[in-house]
């Protein structure tokens, strides 16, 4: 089958519009090498009418942040009847909000750190320090805080000292008007890629992240350079089968579509906690998709080509 | 086999000067900044559709079709001999005297700041910069691992008391200050300008402590309310380096600045400036000398003077409009700058990204200070926005203020997050 006309949709007006930007050059330019006619495409007022004068056969949404990721422009797009990759608008939804993945993976069998998820309503009505002394007393310390939709790690932070935790929720609240608290689990941390090949998801190698300040925040994966990557994870055989077991595990259990990853932490006893999952993982020259490709001895652009061959009309 | 790989494969192999180079969130942030959407209150970008384009399209059509084999072609490392006195006369307008001979063209004042830093400043030296400091000045003081004290100004400018103060200190510590680096007039950030009667004082306190001043001009002509204020260099010829630009003046995009400096300094500069870029772009200098000499380039300018001070007033009557109590603000007299001082408690870097999703963009007060301080602090422009959006963006960052202060209100006053170290190298719509 010859791939015809197909629009790469990057940018958007999120916090993680640069790097979706990023992302979508590259992903342009990997279909590209192989000669897919592909057209660059913001998400913007002009969108709509350029799909209907012009309609691609599909499109490779790689918009991260709310409306790339809630699902919202892929329903927009099934309105428009034009196929694309990834997850379907409900699936996405659900991803999204990270206490609701988490929920739906935990009776799928996954574990996930304890949590609780608050809006910032609740700290203003009931009083912040005491939600905030009742939250530390449940979950104690060290707390990982985060936007509950959100991604690039933008606004979170590892709360070490009780007496760091209000600077955690203000920043939290710069990004999103509900926090994710929850439980800091220490261990390796990795993330597993999933790409489906005839309606089947297979977990590519597991990536493991080593930050040199133990964080991989938004510095660590755009900026700072000597953050390092080792493929395949540095985990016992065991450990690493579970983990590729609990990636397959959320992107079924969540519904999701012909790519994810999922972010987890290994404990040292080798128990695989899920963090949240991604249904427009970045495709960043430093990102840690194209990175589980590389290791799996594929290359970006086949791995493209391939979602966009193997696309069900909605 | 496992496989080792980093975010940059070459981390290890920069120069310790490359270290201060680093790109933050908050530039990121920037991308969506530059949205029709958001109303971008952040760059410093002159409005040059103000000029009259056609005649320029025209103009620098003639030229090429008149002289393009000059205009093409290399040319001296110095500048262009009679685009250096147009530049004389343009100056003349400050109450400087000068000789073209110790003009320098550059790309921008930008690279005349970092030749005079190259010059001067080894790694660990002391640079003396204003409280905030232009944000593309502290990046290149930070490429030349220069150590930046700040000495703090208020709304007259720089304050000579602190840095008398600051001098004694450093002089007791028997450390070097390798010059002061000032934006005496409009200055960016603050929008304040330094007075004639401290002016005086901070050249004759320079010159007790023998430091060498780099005056930064830029807005200089762009003055709302009188004639241009008298230059630190009209008063002083073998202390102050000039640095001047076309930028505001004439178009940003033509990379056309200058240094005038003591004889012995240009000398060197040339050299320097030589090593750098050969010489600067022989179309730009040819595109500026032809519009000084045959365009009323004086009204151009009052022209965009009328324009930025309607701007201005609608900045001001919009912050008084909407402002939440407890926000304080500059009111430039000319220039770009706005800064705007949160109450207590705020955090302009922490709020950057609400403020976004609220389709506005400022500039945090953190980047221009060298240590990352400043988040009580923000830079708002209205040089670029039509005046229906800046008040349209005000009124967007009222909001904003407003939620931060019912935050606030919740969790109490924080301490602000600190800097991820280093100073954020700006972008050019930012500077």
């Amino acid at each position: 089958m010859e791939l015809g006309h197909v629009v790469v949709l990057a940018g958007g007006l999120s916090h993680e519009r640069e790097v979706s930007l990023r992302s979508g050059r590259r992903v342009a330019d990997a279909l590209r090498s192989l000669d897919v006619p592909v057209e660059l495409r913001d998400a913007d007022a002009t969108l709509l009418d350029s799909l209907a004068r012009d309609t691609p056969d599909a499109v490779f949404p790689v918009l991260h942040g709310a409306a790339g990721e809630d699902g919202s422009v892929r329903g927009v797009l099934e309105l428009l009847g034009i196929p694309y990759v990834g997850a379907r608008p409900d699936a996405c939804r659900v991803a999204w909000d990270k206490p609701t993945a988490k929920a739906v993976v935990r009776r799928a069998g996954l574990n996930t750190p304890a949590s609780i998820a608050l809006p910032r309503e609740t700290f203003h009505d009931l009083g912040a320090a005491s939600v905030m002394d009742r939250i530390l007393a449940h979950l104690g310390l060290p707390l990982f805080v985060k936007p509950t939709r959100g991604g690039s790690a933008l606004g979170t932070s590892v709360i070490r000292e009780a007496a760091d935790l209000p600077a955690a929720m203000v920043a939290c609240f710069g990004y999103g008007d509900a926090a994710l608290i929850e439980r800091h689990i220490e261990g390796t941390e990795v993330a597993v890629s999933v790409i489906e090949r005839d309606g089947e998801p297979h977990a590519l190698p597991a990536v493991e992240i080593v930050t040199p300040n133990g964080r991989y925040d938004y510095t660590a994966r755009y900026d700072s350079g000597d953050t390092e990557f080792v493929t395949p994870a540095r985990l016992d055989p065991e450990a690493a089968a579970r983990a590729t077991e609990a990636a397959v595990t959320a992107h079924r259990a969540l519904g999701l579509r012909d790519l994810s990853r999922t972010d987890l932490i290994v404990s040292p006893s080798g128990e695989v906690h899920f963090l949240e999952v991604n249904v427009a993982p970045g495709m960043t020259e430093t990102s840690l998709l194209p990175r589980a490709i590389a290791a799996a001895g594929l290359n970006l652009a086949d791995v493209c080509r391939d979602l966009l061959l193997q696309l069900r009309t909605p | 086999m496992e496989q080792h790989t980093r975010t940059d494969a070459y981390v290890d192999r920069y120069a310790a000067r490359a270290a201060g180079m680093v790109a933050s969130e908050i530039r990121a942030l920037f991308a969506v900044a530059a949205r029709p959407e958001v109303v971008s209150l952040a760059g410093g970008m002159p409005y040059v559709s103000a000029l009259p384009l056609d005649t320029v399209g025209a103009m620098v059509g003639d030229l090429i079709s008149r002289s393009g084999a000059e205009v093409l072609q290399y040319a001296s490392a110095q500048g262009d001999p009679l685009l250096r006195e147009r530049i004389c006369e343009v100056m003349s307008l400050e109450g400087i005297q000068a000789c073209a001979d110790d003009v320098v063209v550059t790309v921008g004042a930008q690279q005349g700041l970092d030749l005079v830093t190259r010059l001067f400043v080894d790694p660990g030296d002391v640079v003396l910069a204003e409280a905030p400091s232009y944000v593309g000045a502290l990046g290149t003081f930070a490429s030349y691992q220069a150590d930046v004290v700040h000495v703090p100004l208020d709304d007259a400018g720089l304050v000579p008391a602190a840095l008398r103060e600051t001098l004694e200190r450093l002089r007791r510590e028997n450390r070097r200050v390798k010059f002061l680096y000032t934006v005496p007039t409009f200055q960016n950030p603050a929008g304040v300008t330094l007075t004639a009667a401290r002016r005086a004082q901070v050249l004759e306190i320079c010159a007790e402590y023998d430091v060498l001043v780099i005056e930064d001009n830029p807005y200089g002509l762009l003055g709302f309310d009188h004639e241009p204020m008298r230059a630190l260099r009209a008063d002083d010829a073998d202390r102050v380096v000039y640095l001047g630009s076309f930028s505001k003046t004439i178009a940003s995009g033509l990379r056309v600045g200058w240094v005038l400096a003591p004889h012995a300094v240009r000398a060197k500069l040339v050299l320097a400036a030589e090593s750098a870029i050969l010489c600067p772009s022989n179309f730009s200098q040819l595109a500026v000398r032809e519009y000084l000499t045959t365009q009323p380039w004086r009204e151009q300018i009052k022209d965009f003077r009328e324009l930025y001070r309607e701007r201005r007033d609608t900045m001001l009557d919009a912050l008084d409009a909407f402002m939440p109590e407890g926000c304080t603000w500059t009111r430039p007299a000319g220039g770009f700058f706005v800064w705007l001082t949160l109450p207590e408690g705020l955090d302009s870097k922490a709020m950057a990204p609400r403020a976004i999703a609220e389709r506005v963009a400022y500039v945090p007060g953190t980047g221009f200070y060298a240590d990352g301080s400043g988040h009580r602090h923000m830079r708002i422009s209205y040089c670029y926005p039509e005046p229906h959006r800046i008040r349209e963006g005000v009124r967007r960052l009222a909001g904003v203020v407003e939620r931060e202060l019912e935050l606030r209100d919740t969790f109490g006053g924080v301490a602000p997050g600190g800097s991820a170290g280093g100073v954020h190298t700006p972008g050019p719509d930012t500077v």
